[in-house]
């Protein structure tokens, strides 16, 4: 099975979420993160979802998605071309012994704290896959109260966009 | 101008002449609309049979269908007749009421969200919040639904929307940016499969409803006349080539002819067209012309690669297409092929049943044959009754034989059939129909009183589900069989509409029945006894 970024420029009208969404489940295809949001244009949405399947499946997924109407253009975004991020915030229980080494990692990792509390401190970190991968379980220790991710977002290196 | 008003303004813009429905409290408005109008309003008995008399209109015109309904449970009524309507590609607009926008997301009296529901088969669909746009909404809903590959499209529209105020122009282009349907064949992949064709020793072509969605029978009849190939075709693809064509092969598939099966396991270049290929075509995955290389051609790009693997994809209209492969082609070798495929087709014999009590229905269907006028259009249920006709009714000249065929739906039959008469009130119209089947669309006798329909309704009558009785028999033995016990008089059934009706108990009685039938000048039914025991095949 490969894995591959799908991006989509989509006509914000109100049911294409479902629509696309539907899509998947209808069709049995894996699906493993979905994000949407606004562009530079007003009313056009772009999604970014990353599928897996073998490569007919994949082939399949993008057909599909253009035959819906609300859906304008979509790409497949290789590694080697793209670049992927991800924000992810995390609750990280954080009693004041352990402040200064949840502190230290968040540096390395150039990621954030946005919030302390007396037991617990939120972090937020951004990147690829493998960055998150390795923060998340260097927090792991310290008992990670609640993760939440926004799912890969990616665009075309260089000087192309979905448009052309 | 009042938004009812606007959308029946849209309408005669679009050439409507007759829409089918059924109304109710959310869709009173347009109703209103609609009585002053100049549209006829076919009043069904139940929503479902609108959208399938909607898609015997639209079939047999070759024009877009229009169905509506109110909100709830009007709606969901429509759903089967959608989905049947998608997955044979049949052209059509539907109109749902909704109840008010104030109202909406609450579950209020007969609220139901459609858009969502018909979303999984549904070419396109639009719940309109503000009444200034419906004029566009209408003009891409037509064209959606007849450009490309042609599918059902859904506009619901809430009650109060409908009694809001727009001013009216009616737009005179489409602009959707997600939508570009391929209609040109791209010419290098049409140079490519004219190469491949000069090279290929036993090439064929299987058709499907592709063909008559683009009405594209004559450039098929000429391409291969031209190319002296050999056509099969799928269950969607009747019509497609008449059966007296000497090129034609017969029906491919699990229910088909073993000639034509033979013919695709033989042959090695087949070319696809206007088909989907799915599992009633095939005997299963990779198993479908094993030994073929395959030039697909469809609109749909989403359909070539699905169901086969395919050597030489080509995107575009059938009819478009095939003008280039004439051009393209000269006469191919291939009578040593083709006299090959006539020689098993010969050898073919009917399975015999000779202790039979009552009809013999492929008898019955060939009479029919010989019967009708070139220009007789027959619907045909789901069951028996649509193996029966779809291998024995020959479809020649301008005839047309109707019938669900992605979807399998029961109760199909009587309800297109009413829109084909419609349609093609000079037109033989014939519905052919399972006991199961005709209940489940007997309600449309009454569509038929009120419009005064003189269509030939042929019943055959086994007291059973006679396919579902056939595969519990072979999978489960004889104990399991479903009979319907129960079932009514049907001569006495229709009697209570105010029709008449000849029951035929053998092969002998058929055609004075029908030709009787023929001349009503009222629907008339012909009921056919047949033995529970009679085979598909």
């Amino acid at each position: 099975m490969n894995r591959q970024v799908i991006s989509i420029l989509v006509d914000n009208q109100s049911g294409v979420l479902s629509r696309v969404a539907g899509l998947f489940s209808r069709r049995g295809y894996n699906i493993d993160s979905l994000s949407v949001g606004e562009t530079e244009t007003a009313n056009l949405s772009r999604m970014t979802i990353v599928a897996r399947g073998d490569d007919a499946t994949l082939e399949q997924i993008k057909k599909q998605l253009n035959k819906l109407v609300d859906v304008i253009r979509v790409i497949s975004l290789a590694s080697e071309e793209s670049v992927y991020r991800e924000l992810v915030l995390l609750k990280v229980g954080a009693p004041s012994t352990n402040r200064a080494g949840i502190s230290e990692i968040v540096d390395i990792f150039r990621a954030k704290i946005i919030d302390v509390a007396s037991e617990s401190m939120t972090v937020e970190i951004t990147g690829d896959e493998s960055k998150i991968k390795a923060f998340i379980e260097l927090m792991q220790p310290y008992g990670i109260k609640e993760i939440v991710r926004t799912g890969l977002t990616a665009l075309q290196r260089g000087d192309r966009d979905i448009k052309h | 101008m009042k938004a009812a008003d606007a959308i029946v303004k849209c309408l005669q813009k679009e050439n409507v002449e007759i829409v089918f429905g059924y109304p109710g409290g959310a869709v009173l408005p347009l109703y209103e609309s609609l009585r002053s109008s100049s549209i006829k309003h076919i009043l069904v008995r139940q929503e479902q049979a609108a959208v399938h008399s909607a898609s015997g209109y639209a079939r047999s015109l070759g024009r877009v269908g229009v169905a509506i309904g109110t909100s709830g449970p009007g709606a969901t009524n429509l759903i089967t007749g959608i989905a049947t309507a998608y997955m044979d590609s049949i052209p059509m607009v539907v109109f749902t009421g909704q109840v008010s926008t104030e109202l909406m997301g609450r579950d209020v009296f007969q609220e139901v969200d459609i858009t969502g529901a018909t979303e999984p088969f549904i070419k396109h669909s639009y719940l309109v919040k503000d009444a200034t746009q419906i004029p566009r909404i209408i003009k891409e809903a037509f064209h959606l639904a007849s450009t490309g590959r042609p599918g059902p499209v859904l506009i619901d529209v809430p009650k109060d929307v409908q009694n809001d105020r727009l001013d009216y122009v009616y737009p005179q282009d489409v602009s959707i940016r997600g939508y570009k349907p391929t209609v040109q064949g791209h010419m290098g992949q049409i140079k490519r499969a004219i190469r491949k064709l000069r090279n290929s020793k036993r090439p064929l072509i299987c058709v499907g409803g592709g063909i008559l969605r683009s009405k594209a029978q004559e450039e098929l009849a000429n391409f291969v006349t031209k190319a002296k190939i050999p056509v099969v075709h799928t269950l969607m693809g009747i019509g497609a080539l008449p059966v007296d064509h000497p090129y034609y092969f017969g029906m491919v598939g699990s229910h088909g002819f073993a000639h034509a099966n033979r013919a695709v396991s033989q042959s090695d270049l087949l070319v696809v067209i206007g088909a989907r290929v799915a599992d009633r075509a095939t005997a299963g995955p990779g198993l479908f012309a094993k030994n073929a290389e395959i030039i697909h051609i469809d609109i749909d790009p989403a359909e070539i690669g699905k169901n086969l693997g395919t050597l030489i994809p080509t995107v575009g209209d059938a009819k478009n297409i095939l003008q280039q492969l004439i051009k393209g082609i000269t006469s191919l070798a291939t009578d040593q092929w083709v006299q090959n495929l006539r020689e098993i087709k010969d050898s073919q014999k009917d399975v015999l049943f000779e202790d039979r009590v009552g009809v013999n229905p492929k008898v019955i269907l060939k009479t029919l044959g010989g019967i009708l006028e070139d220009t007789a259009i027959v619907t045909a249920d789901v069951g028996q009754n649509q193996i029966w006709a779809a291998r024995n009714f020959p479809v020649t000249g301008k005839r047309q034989l109707l019938t669900s065929g992605g979807l399998g739906t029961m109760g199909y039959s009587l309800p297109a059939a009413v829109g084909a008469k419609i349609a093609c009130p000079d037109y033989q119209v014939v519905a052919v129909v399972g006991d199961g089947g005709f209940q489940m669309s007997m309600f449309e006798l009454g569509t038929m009183a009120q419009n005064g329909l003189p269509l030939v309704i042929l019943l055959f009558n086994n007291s059973r589900l006679g396919m579902v009785r056939e595969l519990q028999n072979d999978g489960y033995g004889e104990c399991f069989g479903i009979d319907l016990t129960g079932n009514p008089d049907f001569i006495k059934l229709v009697g209570a509409y105010g029709f008449s009706g000849i029951r035929v108990h053998n092969d002998d009685q058929f055609a004075d029945a029908m030709k009787t039938g023929l001349a009503a000048t009222k629907p008339f039914l012909v009921e056919c006894i047949v033995d529970p025991k009679e085979s598909t095949l």
